[in-house]
């Protein structure tokens, strides 16, 4: 059983005891244990099922590759799934629930998938489920969903908050090990500017349970006078419980610092994602220890060699009280070594090299360890946890020599850098055949934009694997990235360690080397994903010859660890299986994150009141007093309609169109893009970029323009008045305002960037309201300042003055069709000036009106709307609005495209105005039935409609669409399918349903 | 005539950072050749201006309130008393007529909030919603950036050690403030810059 030793423990403070719950139980532990130390304390060995066969498995490793140790932590509000234990710092009232098993952990009836292992082979999936066909959704879908899946998805709302934070260095230390820490005093002396983030609360790696000496004195003596000289240093900023998370373009890396997992209890953000700009960074990320592949090598117990050794130094934790080693190389006998001299029995070192270890396997001999050389696991045994090891010779297939008890097994087949970092940006790898190992090839670094290499690796991840050159490798990266980011390095003398001469590694993929089918296939690579040697070995078989998609079919290094442990010992398996060498089979592709990160974190600040920009007219306090019913505009919230008491909004549209077509309405149409075109060739672009003719507009006029993209179609509308001699005002749609200044901007940098023409975007500068119907003028004339009368000021032109005591421009314009003027005050007296409004309209019955009944009545004139009428299909001609593209004009945005063929076809659907016989509303976006079917047996169509409301000045439903053929088909009756299968019968008329000659617009 | 109101009409607030809106404030945006001479002569005459550096504020000489900000390569923007605009405007019309420029009065289509307390404070608080350089040694008194705060447009400039001024459109004013709260939580304290 494990258990806590009765001393030791480094990082714990026996002090203080911590009380958590797993799985409804609850047990201690104490301060400075991660979940991991703390259930292997209780002796609760089995921590989770594995993905696919259920299997029972624990934790396998001490750090952030963990592949089998994922709980669900938290609770309500603060849940959250897959979280590795190893990872997960201790505190008080922790609450953790393990997954993927039912009814719970110890009895999961899922476990019968591992019988049926046989008929769940590599690529399952996809041979499987292809036939019968309809079985996909009904049966097999639902089946895989149910028992497929590791964590639950949160069901409510996170309660925690997340930040961003943006930081710009000369050189970024990811990784907080001795070579690391020498990386950043190197670079730290230079005066450069240094970020040193290590991802665990810990300094120092895992040199200290390693140990070794550095000028004399003990390595943790060492680290702590590193960690303090760093302190002292204003340049320095060092970050525990920060990860580097993924490295990208120009310097740009992303750090994911985890403020309050482990202390949930204090107020402050959870996490926060560093966003770091960085002239150089130096990759001291470490290395992972890799299992080795023999059967039953993922049942509880067994472990890799290091993570045994780091909980019985780290955490004072006896995983069992016999631990069977099995190696392929020295450092594993430090594991031996280790739990030896703290009193535990180590039976066996199962040694795969023929010609065994070195100066450490003497060591281990003298301390009266038993050590095998050329001898391997054939298997192991138990089931929720281990409780012997059968011995082969690693020469042979698995012929038993003899069995040992034991209850932990501690596994190492060498160790692999950790590159994801340094490979994120481009960073190239070589195979080192001497050490068994991918490291970064230093001449394919990662470069920048100077394309002169921007990433350094550091220490083990850089194959340095002994303290001695770990530390030399960490003070020259240190150096050379302080250089390289324009600082020069100080002189002076690298720390020494003495270096320990081990044994070469003796590559083992396969424990032993001729495996059987049967040991193949209890032999995992891949523990989260379930994924076996004889996997790899069909995968293979079936013609996956390339890793990545050998990957994809096996499902190898797809699960939440992204293989860490898996990646390497999956190629190799692939390599032996095709017959070739492992460089040439190569690895797959390592993306950000380096580890799974918040999805909290990435959103940072933006969520509840400022998830997104709300957009707000002067006069948003008054609407949303009034109990406005809004609607999203762009980012913008425009009142839909203003409801009264126990009125529908039905209704109240109805109320607010009536009472404008017969008195007097108000519209805050503020959010209208107002853009200022100014300069001697103003009018020349503007003849470019609208379909009619602006620069032979008179001053003090106005007129109504159409904004076609490159390819002809319609993208914006509205009308352009001229305000002076080389100045145009031009408004845009409520949504087009930023991308029609960015549109012109983009021509006038692009394209024409001689023309003298500047563009200012005003839209927020004015408040702008529309004053409509037979009392406009009246309600005008009270407050007094300008003269508005027909013949001052006629119907399409504007003027300026100061109306009721406030500056304004007064454009005579309609999109209702009735008296109307558009009257723009500055933004900070909107307020005021609204109010005055409504107090001198008060006697004809003034009322706001919202968006739908400014769109019911532009329906009701026949006006087109930009998004209803259009949909980036749309050339103004399928609309009838040929009058506002000007035939004398040589050129203009568009002009071209709507000469294309398709674009002149007489077949194209054209808009016209729809009534139904029955004066019902049509359905938005109903599609006018035609004759047969088309080759996929749908209905054939001969057109759409594009805006469709109830008008109430009509008393009747009114619609625009396109119809094939339709201004030639006046007065015919077409059928149009409703959702429900039945159809509805409309009337082809003229679009224009009120007032044709546009008497009352002009009085 | 009623009185002006910003969009913040007049909001503070307190937390790691004191957080203050301006209140209406005079705001020119001025194009043109910077390097004319001509130009020079418009900034000197209209407010005792001269044109600023790349990425910097300008204030003005003698007792003029006015301030220049550096916005593009060919243009700045003018920062001034509210009430002094429409002269301002007229005044850089008159001796700019015949050049190409354009002057547009946006005093209305912004808002102006200082954001003040420990320089180290005010640096971090403004690095958490722009992708800047903050570091006393990249920015400081006279430094101005158009930038970005988390997601929409926006500039400050500092004008003194310990205060920030962030300028960034009326309609977003709401939300710039509330980012700024948020962002000067005093339990979100960052530390980085000393």
């Amino acid at each position: 059983m494990s258990t806590r030793l009765a001393t030791g423990g480094r990082l714990l403070n026996r002090g203080k005891q911590v009380t958590f719950r797993f799985n409804g139980k609850y047990l201690k532990g104490y301060e400075g244990d991660t979940l991991a130390s703390a259930l292997l304390a209780n002796d609760q060995m089995l921590m989770g099922r594995s993905f696919k066969y259920h299997r029972p498995r624990g934790v396998v490793a001490s750090g952030a590759e963990e592949p089998n140790a994922l709980v669900g932590l938290g609770a309500g509000a603060r849940f959250e799934p897959n979280q590795r234990v190893t990872t997960t710092e201790l505190f008080d009232g922790l609450q953790a629930e393990s997954q993927n098993h039912w009814p719970s952990l110890e009895y999961d009836i899922g476990a019968v998938n591992t019988y049926l292992s046989r008929f769940l082979p590599a690529g399952f999936y996809y041979k499987m489920f292809l036939f019968p066909r309809a079985f996909w959704k009904h049966v097999y879908e639902p089946f895989i969903r149910m028992s497929a899946g590791l964590g639950k998805a949160p069901t409510k709302a996170d309660a925690d908050r997340y930040e961003h934070f943006n930081a710009t260095v000369d050189v970024l230390v990811i990784g907080g090990g001795v070579a690391g820490l020498q990386a950043a005093l190197a670079a730290g002396r230079s005066g450069a500017r240094v970020l040193l983030m290590e991802q665990t609360a810990h300094w120092g790696g895992r040199a200290p349970v390693d140990g070794g000496t550095v000028d004399g004195q003990p390595v943790d003596a060492w680290i702590a006078t590193a960690v303090s000289e760093l302190e002292t240093m204003g340049n320095v900023t060092l970050r525990l419980r920060c990860m580097g998370a993924g490295v990208y373009d120009h310097g740009y890396v992303l750090g994911y610092e985890r403020l309050r997992d482990h202390a949930p209890e204090v107020d402050g953000p959870r996490h926060r994602l560093w966003k770091i700009r960085t002239r150089q960074i130096v990759t001291a990320t470490g290395a992972i220890e890799r299992p080795l592949s023999f059967a039953g090598n993922d049942i509880p117990g067994v472990m890799l060699a290091s993570a045994l050794r780091d909980y019985a130094v780290n955490w004072g934790i006896s995983v069992g009280d016999r631990v069977v080693i099995a190696t392929n190389n020295d450092d594993a006998y430090r594991t031996a070594i280790t739990l030896k001299e703290l009193g535990l029995a180590v039976p066996v070192i199962l040694d795969a090299r023929a010609s065994g270890g070195g100066a450490l396997a003497d060591q281990a001999r003298a301390l009266g360890i038993r050590v095998e050389n050329g001898k391997a696991i054939a298997k192991v045994k138990g089931g929720k946890r281990v409780t012997g090891v059968a011995i082969c010779a690693q020469a042979g297939e698995g012929g038993v020599l003899d069995e040992v008890a034991c209850d932990a097994v501690a596994m190492s087949g060498g160790w692999s850098p950790v590159v994801h970092l340094w490979s994120h940006c481009g960073g190239k790898l070589i195979w080192d055949a001497d050490q068994a190992m991918f490291r970064p090839d230093p001449e394919k670094a990662p470069t920048g934009a100077d394309g002169q290499p921007m990433v350094i690796a550091a220490g083990a991840a850089n194959g340095a694997m002994d303290l001695a050159l770990a530390l030399a490798d960490g003070d020259l990266a240190g150096r050379a990235a302080a250089q390289a980011a324009g600082h020069m390095p100080v002189t002076g003398k690298a720390p020494v360690a003495e270096q320990q001469i081990e044994a070469p590694i003796a590559p083992v993929w396969m424990m032993p080397q001729g495996a059987t089918y049967g040991l193949r296939s209890k032999a995992w690579l891949d523990f989260q994903n379930d994924v076996k040697v004889s996997d790899v070995q069909l995968a293979a078989q079936e013609g996956f010859t390339s890793v990545e998609h050998a990957k994809r079919y096996t499902t190898l290094g797809m699960a939440t660890d992204q293989g860490k442990l898996s990646n390497i010992n999956g190629l190799a398996t692939l390599a032996k299986s095709l017959n070739t060498d492992i460089p040439s089979v190569g690895t797959t592709t390592f993306r950000p994150p380096y580890t799974p990160i918040s999805m909290g974190a990435i959103a940072g600040e933006a969520r509840g009141d400022i998830f997104q920009p709300l957009r707000r007219t002067p006069l948003h306090d008054w609407h949303a007093a009034q109990g406005a019913y809004w609607e999203p505009v762009g980012h913008w919230r425009r009142p839909y309609c203003y409801p009264r008491s126990g009125e529908s909004h039905f209704d109240a549209v109805s109320r607010e169109v009536k009472q404008t077509r017969a008195s007097l309405g108000l519209l805050d149409a503020s959010t209208l893009g107002k853009l200022v075109v100014k300069g001697p060739d103003a009018g020349r672009f503007l003849d470019m970029l609208y379909t009619n003719m602006m620069s032979t507009l008179p001053v003090g006029k106005c007129r109504y323009g159409l904004m076609c993209s490159e390819n002809g179609f319609l993208m914006d509308d509205g009308v352009v008045a001229r305000m002076s001699e080389d100045t145009w005002l031009c408004h845009t749609t409520t949504g087009g305002a930023d991308r029609i200044h960015a549109h012109m901007e983009e021509w006038l940098q692009t394209e024409w960037w001689d023309w003298k023409v500047y563009v200012a975007n005003v839209t927020e500068a004015w408040a702008q309201f529309a004053v409509v119907g037979p009392n406009a003028r009246k309600v005008l004339e009270k407050l007094g300042g300008m003269d508005v009368s027909k013949d001052t000021l006629p119907f399409m032109q504007w003027a300026e003055g100061t109306l009721g005591e406030v500056p304004a421009r007064v454009f005579r314009i309609s999109f209702s069709g009735e008296l109307s003027y558009e009257i723009a005050v500055p933004a900070s007296h909107g307020r005021a000036f609204w109010d005055r409004l409504m107090q001198e309209g008060a006697e004809f019955g003034v009322m706001p009106y919202g968006t739908e009944a400014l769109h019911v009545m532009r329906a009701e004139k026949g006006f087109i709307m930009i998004g209803d009428e259009t949909d980036g299909t749309i050339i103004p001609q399928d609309l009838g609005l040929g009058w506002a593209i000007s035939k004398k004009k040589e050129d203009y945005l568009g002009k071209r495209g709507q000469e294309r063929s398709h674009m002149v076809n007489p077949n194209r659907w054209q808009l016209v105005g729809l009534e139904t016989l029955d004066g019902s509303t049509l359905p938005d976006g109903a599609y006018a039935l035609a004759e047969g079917t088309n080759a996929n047996g749908q209905r054939n169509t001969q057109g759409r409609v594009t805006s469709t409301y109830h008008s109430p000045t009509l008393e009747r439903g009114i619609a625009m669409g396109i119809v094939l053929n339709g201004p030639a088909r006046m007065g015919e009756v077409i059928a149009f399918g409703k959702t429900d299968g039945t159809e509805v019968k409309a009337k082809i008329v003229d679009q224009v349903f009120y007032d044709k000659d546009g008497v009352k617009q002009n009085v | 005539m009623s009185e002006p109101v910003s969009a913040l009409n007049g909001a503070s607030f307190e937390g790691l950072v004191t957080l203050q809106d301006r209140g209406p404030t005079g705001m020119i945006t001025l194009r043109g050749d910077l390097a004319a001479p001509v130009m020079a002569k418009a900034l000197d005459k209209a407010l005792g201006l001269t044109v600023p550096d790349t990425r910097r504020v300008q204030p003005a000489k003698g007792v003029s309130k006015g301030q220049a900000a550096w916005m593009s390569p060919d243009e700045l923007l003018l920062i001034l008393p509210y009430g002094q605009v429409s002269s301002v405007c007229a005044n850089l019309s008159a001796t700019l007529e015949g050049t190409h420029h354009l002057v547009a009065d946006v005093s209305d289509a912004r808002a102006l909030i200082t954001v003040s307390g420990q320089d180290a404070h005010v640096r971090e608080v403004l690095a958490k919603l722009a992708p800047v350089d903050l570091h006393p040694a990249q920015f400081g008194p006279g430094d101005f950036r158009r930038t970005r705060l988390a997601q929409v447009a926006g500039a400050f400039w500092m004008p003194e050690a310990g205060q920030i001024n962030v300028i960034c459109f009326r309609s977003v004013a709401q939300y710039v403030f509330d980012l700024l709260g948020a962002a000067a939580d005093p339990a979100a304290s960052v530390d980085y810059f000393g």
